[in-house]
């Protein structure tokens, strides 16, 4: 099992959804934050007066899948939130020990 | 005074200005609220709109009285009027001769409100709610009501002089202008300034603020003759063509020079125009309104800049926008003034008579340098008294819980 978390630019989000969504994948969450790449921040002006803003809005993915939907995953959100301009965002894949379904107590790839 | 002068259509038209004119102040609060951080906004909106409580009190007990009672020497008014002593259901011989005096001195007290309440946007961010109220009540004492004498009583040495002052560039906006840069040196930058970022955290609010204030604005202009009459409908007109032209031509200076077009600056140029027409808005006409206007933005947009250079932090550009506004507005009514407007006013340079624009500038060098004097010493009794800025943890945790034990938004 795989966590995947994904920081893609926010205006992406409903294209990586649709993507993920035909993959079969079973459930997803998603998280408002902000932060910077190698894109920086950006500059926005009142009056005149500039002020750098160094963290921009991202949205984060974060979905738990079976290893061997990683790459099938990993390649939809690649694609779908390319814009090919700087701040594109970023894609971490990370092992996951266990997953425990609260409901039913079910452990492992059946509580996904 | 026979009751029987009493006119119904100046008195209607006079109490729904004093009405438009308080709508000014909450106004005020929601155009300075939207331009500070979130957890200053409660701080920001109350001092305000808490004018509008303390000076109505004043204005009862000696403050109407100060202002436009009987004069002592031009300069100032004596207490005779003190807690409204005759000032009633008739009407006053000197002002607005037509309504009942309570209902004029309703409206002049609106005038007050709004006036210390510009101020705040100076100091905003960290003063201390205590020295904002100690300062009010003095300020407004020692340098509203003497001005105020000076220009709109009947003997008050300005007006006799023969300086122009429709609805309050002096009085008001150079006046607060001037008190401002004052409080802003005086109590210092915001913690942080020149490193971290000031965001408005409201934009919207701030041009819905600023939008009240247009609103008001023709309460402000238009009541300030006094009656329902012709001077009263141009004025009407000139404040709104004023504004639409700063509007213009700040967006256009910003377009220029900076390259966006934005919502902040099509809102201060509006109000940059309304704060330029304000003195001469009963004696120009709407040519003459649009190139106060036009000016009026581009100057007050660039004034902008000067904080920075001169290293004050005047917070939400009280200096800029009602320093600089109001300082071109009376002199620019020593320039478009015109007689075919108003006959009671006068003629200005482009209509043959350049000494008004002489006694416009004694009214603005004076007023600069007693409101300027006079402030700097009021900043510092209410520093000894009560303290005017709150500590750096008050600064940091910001002022609405700080101060009010409440936040402006619970998310």
């Amino acid at each position: 099992m795989k966590k995947i978390e994904a920081i893609i630019k926010p205006f992406k989000l409903d294209d990586v959804k649709d993507a993920l969504n035909g993959l079969g994948i079973t459930g997803m969450t998603i998280s408002e934050v902000k932060g910077y790449g190698r894109q920086k921040g950006h500059k926005e002006m009142y009056r005149g007066a500039e002020y750098q803003v160094d963290f921009n809005p991202k949205i984060k993915i974060e979905l738990v899948v079976r290893a061997e939907m990683v790459d099938k995953i990993v390649n939809a959100i690649r694609e779908s939130a390319l814009s090919g301009k700087i701040g594109d965002g970023k894609i971490f894949v990370l092992p996951v020990e266990e997953v425990v379904r609260v409901r039913t107590g079910e452990r492992g790839e059946a509580a996904i | 005074m026979n009751p029987s002068a009493i006119n119904a259509g100046d008195t209607a038209f006079m109490m729904i200005a004093a009405a438009l004119v308080m709508f000014m102040t909450p106004g005020l609060a929601l155009f300075y609220g939207g331009l500070v951080r979130s957890k200053n906004v409660l701080s920001t909106v109350v001092q305000s709109f808490f004018s509008l409580g303390v000076i109505g009190l004043m204005w009862v007990l000696y403050g109407y009285s100060i202002a436009f009672g009987p004069d002592m020497g031009g300069v100032i008014g004596n207490l005779s009027w003190a807690f409204l002593d005759g000032v009633g259901l008739e009407p006053s011989s000197t002002y607005a001769t037509t309504v009942p005096h309570i209902v004029f001195c309703a409206f002049q007290l609106m005038f007050a409100s709004i006036t210390p309440a510009l101020i705040t946007g100076a100091f905003a961010e960290r003063i201390k709610f205590s020295g904002f109220l100690l300062f009010t009540v003095l300020w407004t004492t020692f340098v509203y009501l003497p001005v105020c004498h000076w220009v709109w009583a009947a003997d008050g040495w300005l007006l006799k002089l023969g300086a122009l002052d429709f609805a309050g560039g002096t009085v008001i906006h150079l006046n607060s202008g001037m008190a401002a840069l004052v409080a802003a040196i005086f109590i210092g930058k915001r913690k942080g300034y020149g490193r971290d970022s000031f965001l408005p955290h409201s934009l919207g609010m701030s041009v819905l603020g600023a939008g009240i204030l247009w609103f008001g604005w023709f309460g402000f202009n238009a009541g300030s003759a006094g009656a329902a009459n012709g001077v009263a409908g141009s004025a009407f007109f000139v404040t709104h063509i004023a504004a639409a032209a700063a509007m213009v031509s700040w967006v256009g200076a910003e377009w220029l020079l900076h390259g966006k077009p934005t919502a902040l600056g099509a809102a201060s140029g509006a109000v940059a125009g309304l704060v330029a027409i304000t003195p001469a808005s009963g004696f120009v006409g709407p040519m003459s309104a649009i190139i106060i206007g036009l000016v009026a933005g581009v100057l007050c947009y660039l004034a902008i800049s000067l904080k920075s250079k001169f290293k004050y932090d005047d917070a939400l550009d009280v200096v800029a926008v009602h320093g600089c506004g109001g300082t071109w507005g009376a002199i620019a009514t020593g320039l478009f003034a015109s007689k075919a407007i108003n006959s009671a006013g006068a003629d200005g340079l482009f209509f043959g008579n350049p000494k008004l624009v002489v006694i416009q500038l004694v009214g603005v060098l004076v007023t600069f340098a007693y409101s300027g004097i006079l402030t700097w010493l009021i900043l510092k009794i209410t520093d000894k008294a009560v303290g005017f800025r709150v500590s750096e943890e008050d600064e940091s945790v910001g002022l609405d819980l700080s101060q009010h034990n409440e936040v402006g938004y619970n998310l």
